[in-house]
């Protein structure tokens, strides 16, 4: 079995339904998603233009679904998808893209276009279009269990690094435990004090939770990459796992489209509903906030903002609670220009940053993120994706800026009342 | 044909056939379209999809504060000419009749002065708008035969209307019988080209604003 | 000294001293005449003039499918002004209604009077020339089409008076039973004067016998062949009661206060806009008034084809026939193509959907 430029047309039909007729219909043309993406403002591209990254989906609604498309068909009208169109749209829709979504806000027909770039992304990985260092992390994700290689083993070392240093237990495969913990691979290797962060608030506020030793990994390749077969055996694994564990929630950690694939488009890609609830850290550590279980003692003096992880916040729907937590500890926080639901992509999400072909276009559109920051002068950037830290990471490196990217959970953690 | 002819034309089979492919037209694409259907959500909701799509709807028609500085002249002339087309096609008194003998309903009219001169502000709006489409890189880049027919019948019936009105260069029942016409071409094209938005932009917004709401953010 | 009227030597000036028409009123009509016809004021004593002078000019009145509204027009004087004195001035030698003579004794004068000026005399017609039977109307056994032609032979120039036989006018009108023609339909070879109107307008007939009197030519006509000067402009834009047109301010029913405050008539079905005509400035009945001021909109009996312009009671904005109906049938049917294709369009997708192939990490690459 390959990949065939058949399958992907395939792909892209059941993609159409009435929300993407809907949008397709109202298009004119206007450009003005151009301005939301920034990929087109940091780079002047036209060809970047979210709505044109659509073509490839558009042609087949327009040749398949449409009265007047399909008799036109017949008589030989209407621009073909071809094998080597999906080609020249690659960079278009995994380099230049990261499923941000600013541009489904702005809109002014209302077309949801990052869904539709998602969609085509279907008919791209079906086709064999999607980037190598993409299929890369996919096949690792699901061969091996992570993206990036991360077996159990390392988890382990980890955790008992974590352990070892402050003397408390991390729960591993407890069952009836009520929070199931996932992690992305990226925290594991690069920021494993987030699960020492985790297990001292957790303890803290006295909350039932284990880690899944046979589903640990948060992140999902297959979303990135645009295939729902892949993505729903990724998430029935946590699925298993938690039903295993007869665990009664399961946790999304700081990784951003981690928690749009288990949360909204896991139940849809399994096709049932969960026997659990899925809530992202920051929901859960709000919730504790508000039932007043988080005693917080530490004050940050320094100008801190936040930066809205864009599946976490825009097309999550998780952006008070981040803004309550950090209340609970800065003195001197900011909003960066275009805050909360309008907030400016890292530049690094939906794929980008496994995608070295990508390198060079991801640092040149972090000027967008500079611009934000040059605005507001502060001290350090607060955020909840372990992707966007890295990427923010090097971003600042590039442009010469210093300033720390903390987490806003390891933060919290470091700033509780000791008990 | 006599003048008179060509009008009464216009004013009767011609308005029955740009009718009968303008309406048909229309209700065609949109069974077309909310007949594809939309998978049911299976993941727990946070917010409400219904009513988010229906604020959407309205409010999508304001952009934010950092959008218009980015997108000022694409929202600014994009609003004057609409608003202009709205006030010439649905505020004055020949036209209102002609909605009261269709929908049975009338509502009051502007002066015509008033009109005349909203419709001079929109014919330039148009042009200056044409002018942008073809110079700006991305909207040239997107723009194909449908933006620029689109232009076209859009900017006729206010031509010939403005000519009509103000009787230049040939005689009154002439240059009623070319607005007339002129509209409907206007309806013939219509849904067939991107000038459907005017009714799937409510439908594309509720969309957007469902399926956004349905995740807790107001979209 | 009265000279003798039935000479046909006798000029103009002549016959009007003898009614008694002073030099002073004489100069007035000149004048008034001169300003209708929007001539400056030195032509004054050219009119004058030419009009002394002028001999009494032959008239050939041929009378079709008419209703006599238009020698009605004409001729009725409520009191004896000069329009009509000019009118008994030219020599009338053939007229159904007005002359004495009849029968055989009347068709003779005609032919006399051809041959007596021949290529010099005037032909007015008033009233439609049928086509399918000829038999529809015929004067002394001769049908219209063949007394038009045989009196067009030889005419100076023709002058039809009225829609019936400028455009067809009545009998023209929808289902045209009688194939009714105007004059311009049958003759092609001699300059023809369109005096339109149902009936015209009495003072511009004489009008424009007074231009072909004085300058000998025929005066400028609009691309319909109507004299410019008294068709040259819309009711609509000599209306005077514009100013409420302008500010929205319409009559929407006969008797309402609208009406009876004197606003436009637009709603009510006015044609004034399509419509040229002098109504709105020289008027009706020596100036008394015309049917817009008297509360009724303009019918645009001066236009081709006004009884089929789609109703007298419904404004020109308003389409013919019955839209409403068409629309509710024509989405009727526009949903149910697109419920169909849109059915086909989702069988289409259940197929693409029974055609996927699971996707694995092994089908990623080609």
């Amino acid at each position: 079995m390959s990949a065939s430029f058949d399958k992907g047309y395939n792909a892209l039909k059941e993609q159409v339904d009435a929300s993407v007729a809907a949008f397709f219909s109202s298009c004119v043309h206007c450009g003005m998603c151009s301005d939301a993406c920034l990929f087109f403002t940091e780079t002047g591209a036209p060809e970047r233009t979210p709505i044109n990254k659509t073509e490839p989906l558009r042609r087949v609604w327009q040749q398949e679904y449409t009265l007047l498309g399909r008799i036109g068909k017949i008589f030989g009208f209407g621009k073909k998808v071809t094998d080597e169109m999906l080609t020249e749209w690659e960079t278009l829709i995994y380099d230049s893209c990261t499923l941000c979504g600013r541009c489904s806000m702005i809109c002014p027909v209302g077309n949801d276009i990052a869904d539709m770039i998602r969609k085509t992304r279907e008919g791209m990985a079906a086709s064999g279009h999607a980037p190598p260092g993409l299929i890369g992390a996919t096949k690792r994700a699901v061969t091996i269990g992570s993206p990036m290689g991360v077996k159990l083993p390392a988890l382990q070392a980890q955790i008992a690094h974590v352990e070892k240093d402050t003397g408390m237990t991390i729960p591993v495969d407890v069952e009836g435990a009520d929070y199931m913990l996932l992690l992305s691979s990226m925290e594991i290797m690069n920021f494993p004090e987030f699960i020492e962060a985790v297990g001292k608030i957790f303890k803290h506020a006295n909350v039932s939770w284990t880690i899944a030793s046979e589903a640990f990994e948060a992140t999902n390749s297959g979303i990135q990459i645009g295939s729902s077969d892949i993505a729903a055996e990724l998430v029935q694994r946590i699925v298993d796992a938690a039903a295993k564990l007869k665990v009664k929630n399961v946790i999304s950690p700081e990784c951003g489209h981690a928690y749009m694939a288990i949360r909204w488009e896991g139940p849809n890609l399994i096709g049932k509903p969960y026997d659990f609830k899925v809530v992202h850290i920051l929901e859960l550590l709000d919730d504790l906030r508000q039932q007043g279980r988080l005693k917080v003692s530490g004050r940050v003096k320094d100008k801190l903002t936040y930066h809205d992880p864009c599946q976490i916040s825009r097309r999550g729907g998780v952006i008070d609670e981040p803004r309550n937590l950090i209340a609970m500890f800065a003195d001197n926080f900011v909003e960066m220009p275009d805050p909360g639901k309008m907030n400016w992509c890292c530049g690094a999400g939906g794929g980008v940053s496994s995608n070295e072909r990508a390198d060079e276009i991801r640092l040149q559109v972090f000027q967008r993120k500079k611009d934000q920051l040059d605005a507001i002068h502060v001290d350090g950037m607060i955020s909840a994706c372990s992707n966007c830290r890295i990427h923010l990471e090097d971003g600042l490196e590039e442009y010469h800026m210093e300033m720390p990217v903390l987490s806003l959970t390891e933060t919290l953690a470091e700033n509780l009342e000791d008990k | 044909m006599t003048e008179t002819e060509l009008l009464t034309w216009a004013r009767g089979p011609g308005f029955q056939i740009a009718t009968v492919i303008f309406v048909l037209g229309i209700a065609l694409r949109i069974a077309e379209i909310v007949m594809m259907g939309r998978r049911g959500n299976l993941a727990e909701p946070k917010g409400s999809a219904m009513s988010s799509g229906l604020r959407t709807v309205f409010s999508r028609t304001v952009p934010d504060a950092s959008t218009f500085k980015r997108s000022a002249f694409t929202v600014t002339a994009g609003y004057i000419f609409h608003i202009g087309l709205f006030v010439v096609i649905f505020l004055f008194a020949p036209h209102i009749l002609f909605f009261k003998d269709l929908l049975h309903i009338s509502w009051p009219a502007l002066p015509s002065t008033v009109i005349d001169a909203t419709s001079v502000v929109t014919i330039i709006t148009l042009i200056v708008i044409l002018v942008h489409r073809l110079k700006d890189p991305v909207k040239r880049f997107l723009s194909n035969f449908d933006d620029y027919l689109g232009w076209f019948v859009t900017i006729l019936p206010l031509v010939t209307g403005y000519i009509a009105f103000h009787r230049v260069g040939m005689s009154a029942p002439s240059l009623i019988a070319i607005h007339i016409l002129s509209v409907q071409l206007l309806m013939i094209v219509f849904p067939f080209t991107k000038l459907m938005h005017a009714f799937t932009i409510f439908l594309a917004r509720w969309y957007n604003g469902a399926i956004s709401g349905y995740r807790g953010v107001q979209s | 000294m009265t000279k003798d009227l039935s000479r046909k030597d006798t000029t103009l000036g002549d016959a009007l001293r003898s009614k008694g028409i002073s030099r002073r009123s004489f100069l007035k009509f000149c004048a008034a005449t001169a300003s209708m016809m929007a001539l400056p004021p030195s032509m004054i004593p050219t009119i004058a003039n030419a009009l002394e002078k002028a001999r009494r000019p032959s008239v050939i009145w041929l009378s079709f499918q008419e209703c006599t509204g238009c020698t009605e027009s004409l001729t009725r004087a409520h009191t004896a002004t000069v329009e009509s004195l000019i009118f008994d001035s030219i020599s009338l030698d053939y007229h159904h209604t007005l002359q004495a003579a009849a029968g055989h004794a009347a068709e003779a004068a005609r032919e006399a009077a051809m041959e007596e000026n021949k290529d010099k005399y005037l032909v007015v017609v008033d009233g439609s020339i049928p086509m399918d039977n000829p038999g529809y109307s015929t004067i002394a056994g001769i049908s219209n089409y063949d007394m038009l032609v045989d009196t067009a032979k030889h005419a100076a120039a023709i002058v039809t008076v009225g829609t019936c036989a400028a455009f067809g006018g009545i009998p023209h009108a929808k289902p045209n039973p009688t194939g009714a023609v105007a004059v311009s339909d049958i003759i092609k070879d001699k300059p023809i004067i369109n005096v339109s109107g149902c009936p015209p307008i009495p003072v511009v007939i004489t009008g424009v016998l007074t231009h072909f009197l004085t300058f000998g030519t025929i005066p400028d006509l609009d691309n319909l062949g109507r004299p410019k000067t008294f068709f040259g402009q819309s009711i609509h834009d000599r209306c005077y009661r514009r100013p409420f047109y302008d500010k929205g301010l319409f009559a929407e029913s006969f008797d309402d206060e609208g009406a009876r405050e004197g606003w436009c008539l637009y709603k009510l079905g006015c044609k004034g806009p399509t419509t040229y005509n002098a109504c709105a400035t020289t008027k009706w009945n020596g100036g008394v008034s015309f049917p817009i001021e008297s509360g009724h909109p303009c019918i645009g009996c001066s236009e081709p084809n006004f009884w089929d312009g789609g109703g007298f009671y419904k404004a020109i904005s308003i389409p013919t026939e019955n839209l409403t109906q068409t629309a509710i049938y024509s989405a009727a049917a526009g949903a149910a193509v697109g419920v169909a294709a849109g059915t086909l369009g989702r069988i289409k997708k259940s197929a693409a959907g029974k055609a996927h192939d699971k996707v694995t990490i092994d089908d990623l690459e080609k």
